[in-house]
């Protein structure tokens, strides 16, 4: 049956209500398994070893030593990892990245591993392994790193999207470039314009569970790989091809997962670990220590951006461009294209244009962190925003309302919008107490709006319905934060059934059919999206079976609250069939029931969020404490208020984070100077108050229930908001993040001393 | 080298173990006892997320060595419910949805635990403070707090 | 590695000097274990010393007060009479990491630790304390600031482990204070910290101070030109600016991760000014 994504209006039973997740009491017993919570028999114990230098040739490896210690059952290096990228760069970078070839491109690159009978003698093992290195020139900030005079990283980098082709290889890897009508124009014809460069450190996305996996490769080439990951379908696919097998005879399993944030998309030692194992031929498990999180998995980019915005007198935004900067490791991305797309996406302009330049630098691979990309981009032209408005002597809501996108608007990064939430969270925030309570000394109040697209893609899931009329749902994205309990929520609402006779696992990569990573925001989205019509499917069978049951033909059973029911004054004393009368007898009427479903999500509806943010600043240190935070998101429809919320929070706290504290420090040296909490420092709960949020539901028209994602948006505003709010506080802009006291206090300074 | 004879008492029975001199309790409840619900988050007391209680004070168990519990009592997150009866932290933190991914959740919940044994009815800013030592990266600790203020009502019988 | 867990100095003292590889005391373990996850780490030997009885107390006393090394910090925030007599360094003593690492931390371990940023040492420093050190040839008693010597690096000999922090009862009209510069509100180590102890005369005027800075020079600092600048003084505004720019001036801070030169030296002053506004109004009875 042809499945029919349109929005329809309707009042729900179960969707919107707030029940307890189907895995929350493994959660709060301490028995659900993570990554690191699982064991095999004769399991060994796998440790990496790391370049400590930010760039050096890699002259030999000798693991003879190491070999010959007693309880060591394996030694890898990128010679059991054999390149079979065939040209393709990106394989090749993976695998690179995986295990450094000829090349260790930063601090933390993995140059060789070992698998032993226990920890201690993985310890002895990796000093045992001798690597002789020719230290290179490195670079680790984003704008030294495309001076000519910068240590280049691949001589066989070109800058892509220049015509023509340049002639020297540099650390530019590819220039991209979007907008519209005549920048300079528009510019010409505005009565203010504000001009401002901005930085913004490294970050992590955090996540407070390592990386961890056990890999067990048999003798006959089968093996199992269990693994905390965002996409364990994509894992199976990145590892068989790093590895050359058969994608059917490697089977993932997926782990709860302990945070990942977008850092859990990509493989880092998952592969290492099959390439222990089949040479050990025993399981292994590799979990990575703190330190490796931090050295060697996806940090997101580290920015230098230009912006500048003409408005006229009357608040009318003229033209507005961007050039983007941004550092992706060591290998090519499209980290700067993101945050190209992303500026100005929140309104709607006549001239745009922004180009984004990706960087190469000697420092982890970049990774997809929340939104990646767009938070910092927001932050810059957020923040010239704010500035227009002040110099225009309007109100920032209202000047952002007067040049908010809305339907039909033609984004500056291409399409035209269907209908939006922009103007609605605006709508929200004039309106809200927080903008309207009062402020002390010391005191700034900041706003920012901030953009996701959303994403959709690929996805498989299968509903069977039991005998005794409860329900199994099988989805393919992982859950990485109460995804079983909205789609459970789904599920129950189209069959009409209780939310307790739904019960949602996700399965393995042997069980379902492929599903793209739960990342863009489209866990919710699309796995709903796919329940849907896998219920409409299974809802199909159970008519077909009630019609059997009755003898009447199909067309007259109709599906209503939960029921089989016959229509027509025919069949008027049939009394309705419920789901469990249909499962009992479904052993006799043609065998198990079941409904599945195998899609791509398309119509991810683009999701916009206004944060507002009160903080005080102690003007002698420096120090700035966040005094009151709202969140307002279009949700489109909020499956489950409270991990919808959940959402907003996390997002807000985590830009919070980003904003006051959160860097990667490097040293002369290259190497990064804080590799743990201790001093890379997210909020701790006595940092933050509570984070009110206003859910809005603007429905999403390409999903049944209106849903769009909701989790990577909220952490586009807060850099932006919070920097407003200082910058309000303090009397200066603030142009560099994280905004830590030390940069407060000397920006303070450079006022005082004019 | 030989392993080192520890007894202890944990989660009310009585264990014996051998361990390595180096191994942390955390080592040894994870891969010795098959009690993982205390997690590895950092490995150097910033996270919180291996919290246990050693000899009635919350503690790190990934800075305790294991030989060091010789003759001491432990509760792990596993010992928290009362056969299938949760605790009310436990319950509070399920109905206010205080966990996402869950993976800071054990260790919050000894700590919380910890610090209603010793504070009954804390302020929001005791408690914020009192959980300091445990990070979690979903939530913004928004309903965390409110959890902890739920539960703290339902002990004192409010 | 061997873990030994002694139950008399003399034992601990005795494993100590005989042992061959490196030996590390184990108290708290806040820091040692932390150092222990280092691949770069080795150690032949950890002496535990918590199961020595005479560590374990905090004894009172008409001379003052005893702190045993093997005392948590959360044991020390539960001592009234410390506390009332000594609230600075309390406090110092209660800030060091969270409510987890204060069941384990130890003021000792904080001392012998000998990093330049330890919370407790400053308040130590300013209230005049004394550790008093076992080893091979018998007790020895040196003022706190003498133990650390360099960033990780002590005055202890092999076989020495300081057993007791000794601090004065008070004088009326006394009170002492610290305060620390962290990023975050918890679980940072200290960017700068100040302690200040006062003893004040019937009129309210300083007759004694001691002032010390921590995380701004390699090794916790007393600042005699700071403690100069308030003698003598009912801590006037101008006497709080001369007290700032005598510990501004008295830095000598490096650029690390937690925070700049010019930030150290600014902060320190601040801070110094703010832990002195607080021992006075303690002193005072305020």
């Amino acid at each position: 049956m042809r499945f029919d994504a349109t929005y329809q209006d309707r009042t729900y039973k179960s969707v919107g209500t707030r029940p307890v997740r189907p895995d929350g009491v493994d959660k709060v017993t301490g028995r659900a398994r993570y990554g690191a919570d699982f064991n095999m028999p004769g399991q060994l114990v796998g440790r990496i070893l790391r370049s400590p230098h930010a760039h050096a040739r890699i002259g030999s490896i000798d693991t003879a030593r190491a070999e010959a210690l007693k309880g060591v059952k394996a030694v890898v290096t990128a010679d059991d990892l054999p390149d079979l990228s065939n040209g393709d760069q990106a394989h090749h970078d993976l695998l690179d990245n995986c295990m450094a070839r000829s090349t260790a491109f930063y601090d933390g690159h993995a140059v060789a591993a070992v698998a032993a009978v226990d920890a201690r003698t993985a310890r002895q093992a990796l000093k045992l392994i001798e690597v002789s290195y020719e230290v290179l020139p490195h670079v680790v900030d984003v704008d030294e790193a495309m001076l000519p005079s910068a240590p280049v990283l691949h001589d066989t980098i070109f800058t892509d999207g220049v015509d023509p082709r340049p002639t020297t290889s540099s650390n530019v890897a590819a220039r991209s470039e979007f907008g519209h009508g005549d920048v300079d124009a528009g510019l010409a014809a505005a009565d203010v314009i504000v001009e401002r460069s901005f930085k913004t450190e490294q970050t992590h996305q955090g996540y407070i569970e390592p990386h961890a996996c056990v890999a067990s490769v048999n003798s006959d080439g089968t093996a199992e790989l269990w693994v905390c990951t965002q996409g364990h379908f994509v894992y199976r696919q990145k590892c068989a091809d790093l590895l050359g097998m058969d994608v059917s005879k490697l089977r993932v399993t997926s782990s709860e997962i302990g945070g990942g944030f977008g850092g859990k998309t990509h493989v880092w030692m998952e592969p290492v670990a099959l390439a222990l194992s089949r040479k050990a031929g025993r399981p292994v498990k590799l979990v990575m220590s703190r330190e490796e999180v931090f050295r060697a998995s996806g940090p997101t980019s580290a920015t230098s951006i230009d912006v500048i915005i003409g408005a006229r007198h009357d608040g009318t935004i003229t033209a507005a461009s961007a050039e983007l900067r941004y550092s992706c490791g060591p290998y090519a991305e499209l980290w700067a294209e993101l945050g190209a797309m992303t500026s100005f996406a929140c309104y709607d302009l006549q001239n745009v244009k922004t180009v984004g330049y990706e960087v190469l630098v000697n420092r982890p691979k970049t990774a997809a962190y929340r939104a990646p990309s767009a938070p910092m981009a927001a932050f810059a032209v957020e923040s010239v925003v704010d500035e227009l408005a002040q110099k225009l002597g309007m109100d920032p809501i209202a000047f952002r309302i007067k040049n908010a996108a809305r339907e039909g608007t033609r984004s500056s990064y291409g399409p035209v919008y269907g209908p939006i939430g922009i103007r609605p969270t605006l709508d929200a925030a004039q309106a809200h107490p927080h903008m309207h309570a009062p402020l002390g000394p010391n005191k700034g109040r900041g706003m920012a709006c901030g953009f996701w697209f959303n994403f959709g893609g690929q996805t498989c899931t299968d509903l069977n319905v039991n005998a005794d009329g409860t329900v199994t749902l099988a989805v393919g994205t992982v859950d990485v934060g109460g995804s079983r309990a909205s789609l459970s929520l789904v599920a129950a609402e189209e069959l009409g059934i209780p939310y307790e006779h739904v019960r949602a696992v996700v399965a393995d990569t042997a069980t379902l059919g492929y599903n793209d990573m739960t990342d863009g925001s489209r866990g919710t989205f699309s796995s709903s999206m796919a329940t849907i019509s896998a219920s409409r499917n299974a809802i199909e069978v159970m008519r077909s079976r009630a019609a059997m049951m009755w003898d009447i033909p199909v067309e007259e059973v109709i599906w209503e609250d939960g029921h089989a029911k016959a229509i027509g004054a025919s069949y008027g004393n049939l009394a309705p069939l419920s789901v469990r009368e249909i499962a009992e007898a479904s052993g006799k009427t043609g065998g198990p029931i079941a409904g599945h479903s195998e899609m791509v999500a398309d119509g991810a509806g683009v999701s916009f969020a206004t944060h507002i943010c009160d903080v005080e600043v102690d003007p002698e240190t420096g120090s700035t404490r966040i005094l009151r935070y709202t969140v307002i998101q279009d949700a489109g429809k909020a499956v489950h208020p409270d991990y919808v919320e959940g959402q907003y929070q996390g997002g807000a706290a985590q830009g919070i984070g980003w904003a006051l504290n959160e860097e990667y420090v490097y040293g002369a040296d290259g190497r990064l100077q804080n590799p743990g909490f201790l001093d890379y420092r997210i909020p701790v709960c006595s940092d933050l108050p509570m984070i009110d949020t206003q859910i809005l539901e603007i429905p999403n028209p390409s999903h049944p229930y209106g849903v769009r994602g909701v989790g990577e948006t909220s952490i586009v505003p807060p850099l932006a908001a919070i920097a407003n709010a200082v910058s309000n506080a303090v009397g200066v802009r603030m142009t560099h993040i994280p905004m830590s006291p030390p940069r407060i206090l000397a920006a303070l300074d450079a006022r005082t001393k004019g | 080298m030989s392993g080192l004879a520890v007894s202890a008492t944990i989660n009310g029975d009585e264990v014996e173990y051998l361990c390595q001199a180096e191994e942390t309790l955390l080592d040894v409840l994870r891969n010795r006892l098959g009690l993982t619900g205390a997690k590895e988050g950092c490995g150097t007391g910033d996270c919180g997320a291996c919290s246990v209680v050693l000899d009635g004070k919350l503690v790190c168990s990934c800075l305790v060595l294991g030989a060091e519990v010789q003759g001491a009592t432990v509760e792990t997150i596993e010992g928290m419910a009362k056969g299938d009866t949760l605790h009310p932290l436990q319950t509070k933190f399920l109905e206010h949805a205080a966990l996402q991914c869950g993976i800071c959740t054990p260790g919050f919940l000894m700590a919380a635990k910890a610090l209603l044994d010793a504070n009954p009815d804390p302020t929001e800013e005791e408690i914020r403070f009192g959980l300091a030592g445990n990070l979690c990266r979903c939530t913004g600790y928004d309903k965390i707090v409110r959890a902890v203020q739920a539960a703290a009502l339902e002990i004192n019988g409010g | 590695m061997y873990y030994e867990r002694p139950e008399t100095l003399q034992d601990a003292s005795r494993l100590l000097a005989e042992t061959k590889g490196t030996a590390y005391i184990l108290a708290g373990g806040t820091d040692l274990l932390v150092r222990a996850k280092s691949d770069h780490f080795e150690a032949d030997l950890m002496v535990d010393i918590k199961s020595i009885a005479e560590l374990r107390t905090v004894h009172h006393t008409a001379e003052g007060f005893a702190i045993g090394a093997a005392v948590s910090c959360a044991d020390l925030g539960r001592h009234a009479a410390l506390k009332a007599a000594w609230p600075g360094v309390v406090e110092a003593a209660n800030l060091i990491g969270s409510a987890q690492i204060q069941s384990r931390c130890t003021i000792a371990g904080n001392l012998c630790n000998a990093s330049p940023a330890a919370d407790s040492v400053p308040a130590m420093v300013a209230a005049g304390a004394r550790a008093i050190i076992a080893g091979p040839a018998g007790m020895r008693t040196v003022p706190v600031e003498a133990v650390p010597v360099a960033p990780g690096k002590t005055s202890l000999g092999q076989g020495e482990i300081v057993a007791t922090i000794e601090i004065d009862n008070r004088p009326p009209r006394s009170g002492d204070a610290y305060l620390r510069f962290i990023p975050r509100t918890e679980m940072d180590i200290a960017v700068v910290g100040a302690g200040v102890s006062l003893t004040l005369d019937e009129t309210g005027t300083i007759q004694s101070a001691r002032v010390a800075l921590g995380a701004v020079a390699p090794t916790v600092m007393l600042v005699a030109e700071a403690a100069d600048a308030i003698l003598g003084t009912r801590l006037e505004y101008a006497a709080l600016e001369r007290l700032a720019e005598a510990c501004s001036a008295a830095c000598r801070p490096i650029n690390d991760k937690r925070g700049t030169v010019e930030f150290r030296k600014k902060v320190a002053g601040v801070l110094a000014r703010r832990a002195a506004r607080i021992a006075y109004d303690r002193s005072r009875g305020a």
